[in-house]
């Protein structure tokens, strides 16, 4: 249920084949562990990132959209967002023109997530509501709404570019929007707190709020993912420390 | 016509829609310890700043209701037991209590307040045992809130004055009070505190099933240093509590109880020259409107009802929702229901705990068929009950209407009905067709409306957009059958001074 990201803007090739890797084996001294769920990367490293986990589950998600800002024109997102797919890429992350949602004009953000999916093709769709930028859990709400009617089969908190990226309140509006949808529509729909969990205490309170909010169903990577690589070291050590009843230092955990 | 048939279909299969909560991903127990809890075999009665034997010799047994085990034994007292009670608070009343300077009485108070904290897990623990309700309850509300009493009236003590302003504020003597077992300790501050901060002396009658943490409370008393017979503290049931009513030497009375009781109370009291005060019942009206905040206001019913397993006076155990969302909202608070705890009460996890008695259980549960057989409709989650002990699911009674008896008397118990409304004036009118009127809630967007329904309702105490807050600066008490004058705040001194001019 947890994804690794690399979306600096100094990534290479080195670097994203090291990410993939991990995800594939994210403890090598732990060969049982599962992989994890996918690998978030910018377009141009689509191809690199699927050629580097060819023959795994995880999957490649590509950061489309003019991320993170959102600040371009509708046909350069477009044409991004083809080229991604094109290249390989499993899941496309979009995010929303905040301003424009901001601006009260609701119908240019929907109709840009429907223009979007329609791109995306088999691909799955997550959007993002920098939730950061929104300001008020009303807000929050609404944009929800507005993306999944609009076709997301995802939503997800932030970029990580952002603070504050996810936290507990605004997830659990969102969880809450995607219950009320499931039950209006028959709809399930994904949901990715994403920046900030940095340890697995705090992941599993929102495990918590998982299972109390939409139950068994969504307690899978299909439907629940964590955007938050600094977590996965957190995870290593404490399934370490259940093995050998004692912490180790972060020394013996690979960063990449 | 084939197009109709579709739509229906899809609307069945839509209604049909439930979400899964019986998980694979289940909690393991956090019980908190209770190794460190010290609980005597045998509870004397605390008279005179001593704990002492009762004159008949007569204990009885107080026991965890989540178990059916004995904690432990405490006296009962008799009309012998409190008459010595009542001549220890007079003497100290006379001769220390009245004559200390109002500073000395706040240093006091302060100094049982920080006690009260210091100890507050233990007192926690007693609590939980005792009563049978949720460590994160007690942990979270009652203790702390309690200890907040003291530190609240301990402010006024040398501050009455301003408290009366243009008025002088007189104490008043020796005050009688009879506590309920719902909230053991917190009730016993709201009595105690406001009583010695404006200059009186105390008789306190704890509940019989809920003895022990008003016990660790005469400790904290002796640790503070208290004066002798300043607080002294019976236990018993209700003869002990009678007795104490009716001892002439008695200056006031504060009871809080049930309705029938008060009642006798107050009957007791006539053609004497004792002041009163009386909590009693209640069946209070949560009213949900089509623009409120949907998600929280089931936060806040589960709280309005299920809090302390419902075992609240002013419970939002009448809830009134807009025909426009009853069917969202039912569902809502039905999903909500699916995931609520129900067990141990020392687990931190836990939600709802131990029915208080067996009584208490027996009762509530003869309202569980009254309902059924009204024609109303049951729904309970399927949470699992431990073995041993008194436990009730929480329960909701939809199909209700205002005539039933769940709708209008006391349950005292985790049982809600929901009834629905179409109009203000409509939900208006019910709310207010009750002889209760303790409390209520109101749930809506708009402040406006917040404002023109709340002063519409006749209830001692109203929320909006939340429910059973409580604070000791804000006063508590009801209209009608719910009880007479009012506790905490500057209003909570009123019954515990004469003022002269």
């Amino acid at each position: 249920m947890l994804d690794l990201t690399t979306l600096d803007a100094k990534d290479t090739d080195g670097k994203v084949k090291q990410l993939c890797r991990k995800a594939i084996r994210p403890h090598d001294s732990l060969p049982d562990l599962p992989s994890v769920a996918a690998v978030c990367v910018y377009p141009n490293f689509v191809s690199t990132a699927k050629e580097a986990l060819s023959g795994s589950s995880v999957k490649v998600a590509a950061v489309a959209t003019a991320f993170p800002s959102g600040m371009s024109t509708l046909k350069v997102k477009l044409r991004e967002t083809k080229w991604a797919v094109n290249q390989g890429a499993d899941e496309i992350d979009m995010v929303i023109s905040r301003g424009k949602f901001l601006a009260g004009e609701y119908d240019f953000v929907s109709d840009e997530i429907a223009a979007v999916k329609e791109e995306c093709g088999p691909a799955h769709l997550k959007v993002i509501l920098e939730t950061g930028e929104l300001s008020t859990l009303d807000n929050i709400r609404k944009a929800s709404d507005l993306a999944m009617e609009a076709g997301a089969d995802f939503i997800k908190t932030s970029t990580g570019k952002i603070q504050p990226a996810a936290t507990l309140p605004v997830t659990l509006v969102m969880l809450e929007a995607i219950r009320d949808f499931y039950y209006r529509t028959g709809k399930k729909i994904g949901m990715k707190p994403a920046g900030g969990i940095a340890t697995a205490k705090l992941a599993l309170q929102y495990l918590v709020m998982v299972r109390e909010t939409l139950g068994q169903e969504w307690l899978s990577p299909d439907w629940f993912r964590f955007g938050a690589s600094v977590l996965a070291n957190d995870l290593l050590r404490q399934i370490v420390k259940e093995q050998t009843g004692v912490y180790q230092s972060f020394d013996y955990f690979t960063k990449d | 016509m084939k197009k109709k048939q579709k739509m229906q279909k899809k609307a069945e299969i839509k209604s049909a829609l439930k979400i899964n909560f019986s998980t694979d991903w289940k909690y393991d127990p956090a019980p908190e310890s209770a190794d460190h809890i010290k609980l005597e075999k045998k509870y004397d009665l605390f008279i005179n700043g001593k704990f002492v034997a009762p004159k008949k010799g007569k204990y009885f047994e107080t026991i965890n209701p989540a178990k059916e085990t004995k904690l432990a034994e405490v006296a009962e007292g008799t009309e012998e037991d409190i008459d010595t009670a009542v001549r220890a608070a007079r003497s100290a009343y006379e001769k220390i209590w009245s004559k200390i300077s109002a500073r000395e009485r706040g240093k006091y108070l302060f100094r049982i307040a920080r006690i009260m904290q210091e100890k507050a897990r233990e007192l926690a623990v007693i609590e939980s045992l005792d009563s049978g309700k949720p460590i994160r309850e007690s942990k979270t509300v009652d203790i702390p809130l309690a200890a907040a009493h003291f530190f609240y009236n301990a402010g006024w003590a040398d501050k009455l004055d301003y408290a009366f302003p243009g008025r002088k504020a007189h104490s008043i003597g020796v005050a009688g009070q009879i506590i309920p077992w719902n909230f053991p300790l917190l009730m016993a501050a709201w009595k105690i505190a406001p009583a010695l901060a404006a200059g009186n002396t105390v008789v306190l009658k704890p509940a019989e099933t809920t003895p022990l943490t008003a016990l660790k409370l005469a400790e904290i008393f002796q640790q503070a240093d208290l004066p002798p017979g300043v607080v002294n503290i019976v236990t018993g049931a209700g003869a002990t509590g009678a007795a104490l009513t009716r001892h002439p030497d008695i200056d006031k009375i504060a009871f809080t109880g049930s309705t029938d009781i008060g009642k006798l109370i107050m009957k007791s009291l006539v053609g004497t020259n004792k002041k009163y005060t009386l909590e009693l019942g209640g069946k209070s009206a949560n009213i949900i409107f089509e623009d409120a905040a949907l998600d929280q206001a089931v936060e806040g019913i589960i709280n309005g009802i299920f809090f302390n397993q419902g075992h609240v006076c002013c419970a939002g155990s009448r809830l009134y929702v807009q025909e426009s969302i009853a069917k969202n909202l039912i569902r809502k608070l039905k999903d909500r229901m699916e995931t609520l705890i129900v067990g141990d009460p020392l687990d931190k996890n836990t939600d709802i705990g131990a029915i208080n008695s067996k009584a208490q259980l027996e009762k509530i549960q003869s309202y569980l068929t009254i309902g059924i057989e009204e024609g109303a409709q049951r729904f309970q989650p399927a949470c699992d009950l431990p073995k041993s002990g008194y436990w009730c699911r929480p329960t909701l009674f939809t199909d209700v209407a205002q005539s039933h008896r769940i709708a209008q008397e006391e349950i005292f118990g985790p049982v809600l009905s929901v009834q629905t409304f179409r109009t203000v004036e409509e939900v208006i009118e019910k709310a207010n067709n009750t002889p209760y009127g303790l409390a209520g809630g109101v749930w809506t967007d708009k402040g406006a409306k917040v404002f023109s329904i709340t002063s519409q309702i006749r209830a001692g105490v109203l929320w909006a957009n939340t429910y059973n807050k409580f604070d000791p600066t804000a006063p508590f008490g009801g209209y009608k059958e719910s009880g007479m004058g009012r506790e905490g705040g500057v209003h909570g001194l009123y019954p515990y001074v004469e003022l002269a001019s």
